[in-house]
């Protein structure tokens, strides 16, 4: 059966900040280039989840009226506090002593789900077709190889790939100009990085897994407006991560997690971190008595400048951190990433005017604010590699000393599937049981994100060799994917003595954080049926 | 034939319901909404038949807040010609809702009268039942299986004890069991063209149908968690707990 095809002049492919702020700024420079933004969520929002302290100023730029357009950014930042762990004490670092990149006090505390879902009625509003519900799971080329489009997701397939009755085909969807804007480790993206080579000369790509709990808790204990961090506990000197907490409207604090995919041992748990975390007398007292009302995870790109593919190729951009535009030491991707759009969007319009080539996005890109900031950064991130204590003495004198100006740039050396140790050389972690106050298993977690698959569909979470889990990876790992999948999808089980491995893709929250970490790449994500997948609220 | 088709929005089945703290509602700020699933397999029904050449027109309606036209686009996208949305800005109950309903039956004429058998939200099962009366129309409530005769339907109905085949006149009322049918994806193109198919708007207070409530809802609370469980030795443990403590045996 032939699939229906449909025509656009830009086809974006993602409803996060850049794929809005690239369908935003197009609609801006030209109403009549028609424009189609597909989302794989059920709903703009439903699949976002970021701390999330907000700079303003790509939407200064994008939507200068913003402030009367009933946006969703409304509690400014009012204090800002930053805590060094110990297992049990904190000490807390004078905030003048941070870094620039670090200092918020003219930033908003906001849900990025809320603003996407706010960017998307702009959207609408200018004429850009927005369709959620609808992955994209296949890239289509032109003879010459260039990027002509993207397949949506067959829909009503059963488990063994047969049609059902309610067997609806994808249709394809063709762009003049493609935009990739799936966000970190996009799946499409990653295929269109392998093809057209653009990570060549670059480092790895790193990545982290960002949790995130919101939190109701106490009138006393609330302070609308502060922005904490912390480093160091739960986690060893060798081990890179912190914690957010931010104070938001109503009561709620944005409570999270972020811990890097480089680290070594495999019995870590990313969860159980953050779980632990929140023991901590620093933490406890401030949520004890509250309520958890929501959870999520996401993997996130900390790869920086050093690790940024080049981000055009004919007839495709990719935008936002599909790419890898997130600031690591100033913990924001967000204005980055609509930057990114905003830019990609120029560069397009050019490109449908007078037919030069998408290379322009490379140039305007090397001009802007966010190039710059970029480089700056980085230094920051790989400087951990020695550890944080090394870590944050190098990146006094790199940020605070010399503005990011130091005359090298030091290198990510390894792939986050390359770090992990065997598990006979490493030690297990003993984490603590779950007391369903304060910390909670991942079932009851899960059940939080809203997550859903329509039963009776593909497995999305693939594997490369089916027996290797159990052949290898559990011999020389303990299958770490246990513990790295923040959902529980993973679980090796034993049937009359006999292991087996086990994916849950129904609890799957999209974070991609398997297809990142496995040590062989043996987990591939892709798309499931639309619409699956979490029912993010306000995160 | 004309079949009228009634959908509702509600909080979507995926989504964890939380109650406002003052316990006057639940929250459904940036919460995902979506068709109430039985209404789905009501526009379903409605469309095959259609498709089946027994029916001429499909006319879906939604009572609700602005917002409540999502749910009728997406009924369009899967079939339907046209919608009505009638506008209210509060909640309302079944008997308001059957009263408005009975207003556009009036005025549209149809043949049959398909909906949900009840609504995920209030768990109500009641709305069907009073359009019923109302208009002094038969019902058939729980179907699992219509079959369209010439001046009738046979309706299979899902009870308790299992299933029942009725036979009523036309026009009627029936309210569709999830197992009536699979309801269809809507296909890209077909959200696209529903964009462009009519949507009356109606203001209820135009209808002249009186919409107060006649419930007064006092709290609104969460179930009491489920205490942890403990595991036991053996059998003898198990059976002294049960005889002793909890005392069911």
């Amino acid at each position: 059966m032939s699939r229906e095809s449909m025509e656009y002049d830009v086809v974006i492919i993602g409803g996060g900040p850049s794929g809005l702020s690239t369908a935003i700024k197009l609609k801006q420079l030209d109403p009549s280039i028609n424009v189609c933004l597909l989302e794989k969520a059920s709903e703009i929002g439903a699949h976002i989840l970021s701390g999330n302290v907000f700079e303003t100023r790509a939407l200064d730029e994008l939507l200068p009226n913003w402030r009367e357009l009933n946006s969703p950014i409304k509690t400014k930042v009012s204090k800002e506090k930053f805590l060094f762990l110990g297992k049990s004490k904190s000490l807390s670092w004078p905030t003048w002593l941070l870094p620039a990149v670090q200092q918020n006090h003219k930033n908003y505390i906001i849900s990025l789900a809320n603003l996407c879902r706010w960017l998307a009625e702009q959207a609408e509003l200018l004429g850009v077709e927005i369709f959620p519900g609808f992955p994209a799971s296949e890239i289509l080329y032109n003879d010459d190889g260039s990027v002509k489009g993207v397949a949506t997701q067959d829909m009503g397939i059963d488990k063994e790939g047969n049609k059902k009755d309610s067997f609806e085909p994808g249709i394809e969807l063709l762009g003049k100009v493609t935009v990739f804007a799936e966000g970190c480790r996009g799946h499409l993206g990653k295929q269109l990085i392998q093809k057209f080579e653009l990570d060549k000369g670059k480092d790895p790509q790193q990545y982290g897994i960002g949790f995130k709990e919101i939190w109701e808790i106490d009138e006393k204990n609330h302070e609308e407006g502060l922005v904490m961090h912390t480093a160091g506990w739960p986690l060893d000197n060798g081990t890179y991560g912190g914690s957010f907490m931010y104070h938001a409207e109503n009561k709620q604090i944005f409570l999270g997690y972020v811990i890097g995919l480089d680290y070594k041992n495999p019995y870590l748990s990313p969860y159980d971190e953050f779980q632990r975390f929140k023991t901590h007398p620093a933490i406890k007292k401030i949520i004890e008595g509250g309520k958890r009302i929501s959870y999520g995870a996401r993997a996130l790109i900390e790869g920086g400048i050093q690790s940024l593919p080049k981000m055009f190729m004919p007839g495709a951009l990719l935008v936002g951190c599909d790419a890898g535009t997130l600031n690591m030491p100033k913990i924001k991707g967000s204005h980055t990433a609509m930057k990114s759009g905003m830019i990609a969007a120029e560069a397009i319009h050019y490109h449908l005017n007078h037919g030069d080539e998408l290379s322009l996005y490379g140039k305007l890109f090397k001009e802007s604010w966010l190039y710059k900031e970029l480089f700056q950064a980085r230094n920051v991130k790989p400087s951990f590699s020695w550890g944080l204590i090394l870590g944050i003495i190098f990146t006094g004198i790199d940020q605070i000393l010399f503005r990011g100006k130091l005359p090298f740039t030091l290198k990510h050396k390894h792939a986050d599937h390359e770090t992990l140790k065997s598990a006979k050389d490493m030690t297990k972690i003993d984490y603590p049981k779950y007391d369903n106050i304060i910390t909670f298993d991942k079932t009851s977690s899960v059940y939080l994100t809203g997550t859903n698959h329509a039963d009776n569909q593909p497995v999305h979470l693939k594997l490369k060799d089916p027996d290797l889990p159990i052949k290898y990876t559990l011999e020389k790992f303990d299958e770490p994917a246990q513990r790295y999948c923040p959902a529980g999808v993973y679980e090796v089980q034993k049937e009359n003595d006999v292991n087996k491995f086990v994916i849950n893709s129904q609890n799957c929250i999209h974070c991609k954080t398997c297809d990142i970490k496995e040590p062989s790449q043996n987990i591939i994500w892709v798309t499931p049926e639309g619409g699956g997948g979490p029912k993010y609220g306000n995160m | 034939m004309k079949i009228l088709v009634a959908v509702k929005r509600v909080i979507d089945y995926n989504v964890q319901i939380r109650i406002k703290e003052d316990g006057s509602g639940v929250v459904t700020d940036n919460v995902k909404m979506s068709t109430n699933p039985p209404d789905d397999n009501a526009i379903e029904e409605a469309v095959k038949i259609k498709e089946a050449g027994k029916a001429a027109e499909v006319v879906a309606i939604t009572i609700g807040e602005e917002k409540a036209q999502e749910t009728l686009r997406k009924a369009l996208a899967v079939g339907a010609d046209r919608g009505i949305h009638v506008k209210v800005d509060n909640i309302i109950e079944p008997l308001a809702v059957s009263k408005i309903l009975q207003k556009i039956v009036d005025k549209e004429k149809p043949d049959l009268v398909f909906m949900g058998k009840q609504a995920i939200d209030d768990d109500c099962n009641q709305t069907g039942q009073m359009l019923s009366a109302l208009l002094n129309w038969p019902q058939a409530t729980f179907a699992s299986k219509i079959e369209v005769k010439e001046k009738s339907l046979e309706v299979t109905r899902e009870i308790d004890e299992g299933l029942e085949t009725i036979e009523i006149n036309v026009p009627a009322i029936v309210t569709c069991d999830l197992r009536l049918n699979e309801p269809r994806y809507a296909s890209l193109p077909n959200i696209m063209k529903a964009k462009k198919k009519p949507i009356e708007e109606i203001s209820a207070s135009d209808l002249g149908v009186d919409i107060a409530p006649r419930v007064e809802q006092i709290k609104v609370e969460e179930p009491p968690k489920r205490k942890a469980g403990i595991k036991v030795a053996n059998v003898a443990e198990l059976v002294q707990k049960l005889k002793n403590e909890a005392k069911v045996i």
